[in-house]
C-alpha cells in the first residue's frame, strides 16, 4: 500500500488501483456523513477534484492520485457514509481507477514514510 | 493555540481525549473520542456536560439596573420576575443584533450571560449605559443537557430537581454556590451553572461519573442548536439582523412594543416596531436539503433552478444526527419564507433541490 500526502491510501488490485483515504485523515475530518463520489468510467487528471467528503465540520476533496480512468466507485459509502470512520482501509474505499502502469505508484510514501509524514 | 485562553477544565478536557480548537480566543474541545455524532445522540437520549466557561458571565448591581438594561435590550427586564430568567438581545441603532443574552432577575441584582466572542463589545455597551457592571471572572460556567440532566444534578444538589424551565436558584454543593439555571442552548431540558473555577474540575468529575452522563464539545453543542432552530451569533443573527427577521419578536414583550406602557426606548425601536406590525422583507427561515449533501453557511439561496440572483443565503448548516439528513438555516424573501417552498442551494457550482422547513428541526422538549 502507498500513501499519498493528501493523506489517501492507494492499494494495487490486479491492474487496478484502489483509492482511499487514510486513518489519520478520517480521525481528522470526524463523522463522515455525506460522500460525493465520481461517475465510473471518467478520465480524470492528477490533481482533479474527484471525490467530495462531507463530515459534521467541513467538506474536503479527494484528488485523483495519477492520471486515469475511474472505472468503479463503492456505492456503499452513499447510503452509508460513516464506513468512512468505521474502516477506512476496507469498506471504506472510495473509487478504483485503471491508470497506465502499475509503477507509477512507486514515487508515493510507503506505510513507515507516511507514519513519519504525519507524526 | 499557546497564545489561546483556557478554561477552568482545560486539563481535564484533555484527560478526557478532547480535540482542542481554537473558538473565540480560548481553546475549547470541539469533540471528545466517541465524535461529534455520539455525543449529539447522547445528549438527545441521556444527558450531555458542555464547559461553556468562555462565555461572558456579568452582574449589573446597580440599584436601576433593569431599567437600565431596557434602554439596550427591547425585553421586558423590569417585569422578569426574581428568581427567573429570559432570553434578550441587544440592538443597535440601525435595528440590527449586537449579541443575544440570557438576563436573570436574582433578587438585589441581574445575572446575564453573554456571547464569548462579544464579551468586550457587551460589557462596553453596558458600562456606557449604567454604574455597577461587573465581569465575573472567577466563575466557570457548564451546560448539562439532556432527558437526564435532571436526575444526575439532583443527585448532586437534589433542589434542582423542582426547578421549571427559565427558573434560577442559588443551590449550594459542597460549600460552593451553585448559580444554575434550567435553560440551555439544545433544544433539551437541562441546565447552566456557574460555580467558582477552583471547584468547576471536582464538579464536572462528579457529574461525569453519574450514570449517562458524558461530556460534549463545540461540534455536538452546534449541530443540537441548529436542530432545535436557535440562532448562533455571528452566523444566523449579526449587526444588520432585526429581531423579527430572525424570528425572534415573541423575545420582545408587549410592554415594549407599539402601545405598549414602556414602548420603545431601545436602540433601533423605529425598525424592530415596525416590522413587528408590518412584517419584515426578508425571514430567517429552515432548510431541509433533498439529497444527502449539506448546505453549509454561505451557500447562496436561489427561487429557481435556473435564476441567476439569489435570493437569500445559507447562515448556518450542516448535518443533524436526530434527523440524520442535513438542515440548515438561511434567510429568504418573506414571500419565500412559507413551509414547502422550493428552493435551490448552489453547493459547488450545481443547484441542488432544497425545501423551507418550519423551526425547529427537532422538537424542544423543556421542562415547563
Amino acid at each position: 500500500m502507498k500513501f499519498t500526502e493528501e493523506h489517501e491510501w492507494l492499494r494495487a488490485e490486479g491492474e487496478l488501483v484502489v483509492v482511499g483515504i487514510t486513518e489519520h485523515a478520517a480521525e481528522q475530518l470526524g463523522d463522515v456523513v455525506f460522500v460525493e463520489l465520481p461517475e465510473p468510467e471518467t478520465m480524470v487528471a492528477r490533481g482533479d477534484e474527484v471525490c467530495v467528503i462531507e463530515s459534521v465540520k467541513a467538506a474536503s476533496d479527494i484528488l485523483a492520485p495519477l492520471d486515469g480512468e475511474i472505472v468503479e466507485v463503492n456505492a456503499a459509502l452513499i447510503e452509508n457514509p460513516a464506513l468512512v470512520n468505521e474502516d477506512p482501509l476496507g469498506d471504506g474505499w472510495f473509487f478504483k481507477m485503471r491508470i497506465a502502469e502499475l509503477g507509477l505508484l512507486e514515487e508515493y510514501m510507503s506505510e513507515d514514510e507516511y507514519k513519519d509524514f504525519i507524526e | 493555540m499557546d497564545d489561546l485562553l483556557r478554561t477552568p477544565l482545560h486539563d481535564l478536557h484533555l484527560e478526557l481525549g478532547a480535540r482542542m480548537v481554537p473558538f473565540a480566543g480560548y481553546a475549547m474541545p470541539v469533540q471528545y473520542r466517541e465524535g461529534v455524532l455520539a455525543e449529539h445522540r447522547h445528549c438527545r437520549a441521556q444527558a450531555a456536560l458542555f464547559d461553556v466557561s468562555h462565555m461572558g458571565q456579568v452582574i449589573l448591581g446597580g440599584r436601576s439596573a433593569a431599567q437600565a438594561l431596557e434602554a439596550l435590550v427591547p425585553v421586558d427586564v423590569q417585569g422578569l420576575a426574581e428568581r427567573r430568567q429570559r432570553y434578550g438581545f441587544f440592538t443597535n441603532e440601525s435595528g440590527g443584533i449586537e449579541d443575544d443574552l440570557m438576563i436573570a432577575n436574582r433578587g438585589d441584582h441581574l445575572f446575564l450571560v453573554v456571547n464569548a466572542a462579544r464579551k468586550a463589545a457587551d460589557l462596553a455597551l453596558l458600562e456606557g449605559a449604567m454604574a455597577g457592571v461587573e465581569a465575573v471572572t472567577d466563575r466557570a460556567l457548564l451546560a448539562l443537557q439532556g432527558p437526564g440532566a435532571e436526575a444526575a444534578l439532583a443527585a448532586l444538589v437534589p433542589s434542582a430537581a423542582a426547578m421549571r424551565f427559565m427558573d434560577v436558584a442559588v443551590l449550594d454543593w459542597q460549600g460552593a454556590a451553585l448559580w444554575v439555571s434550567r435553560s440551555g442552548y439544545t433544544g433539551e431540558d437541562g441546565y447552566e451553572i456557574s460555580l467558582p473555577e477552583a471547584r468547576a474540575v471536582d464538579f464536572a468529575r462528579v457529574l461525569l461519573a453519574q450514570p449517562g452522563v458524558a461530556p460534549a464539545g463545540l461540534g455536538a453543542r452546534d449541530s443540537l442548536r441548529l436542530e432545535a432552530g436557535l440562532c448562533l451569533y455571528g452566523h444566523d443573527i449579526d449587526a444588520e439582523t432585526s429581531p423579527v427577521e430572525a424570528g425572534l419578536g415573541w423575545a420582545i414583550q408587549k410592554v415594549r412594543r407599539l402601545g405598549g406602557a414602556r414602548e420603545g426606548g431601545f436602540p433601533g425601536a423605529g425598525r424592530i416596531l415596525e416590522e413587528l406590525v408590518k412584517g419584515p422583507a426578508r425571514r430567517r427561515v429552515g432548510l431541509r436539503p433533498e439529497g444527502r449533501a449539506p448546505m453549509r453557511e454561505g451557500v447562496a439561496l436561489f427561487a429557481g433552478e435556473d435564476e441567476v440572483e439569489p435570493v437569500g443565503r445559507v447562515t448556518s448548516g450542516g448535518f443533524g444526527p436526530s434527523l440524520e439528513a442535513p438542515i440548515a438555516m438561511g434567510y429568504l424573501p418573506a414571500a419565500l419564507a412559507e413551509p414547502g417552498t422550493p428552493v435551490w442551494g448552489d453547493v459547488r457550482g450545481r443547484r441542488l433541490p432544497a425545501r423551507v422547513a418550519g423551526l425547529p428541526f427537532h422538537s424542544v422538549n423543556y421542562r415547563k
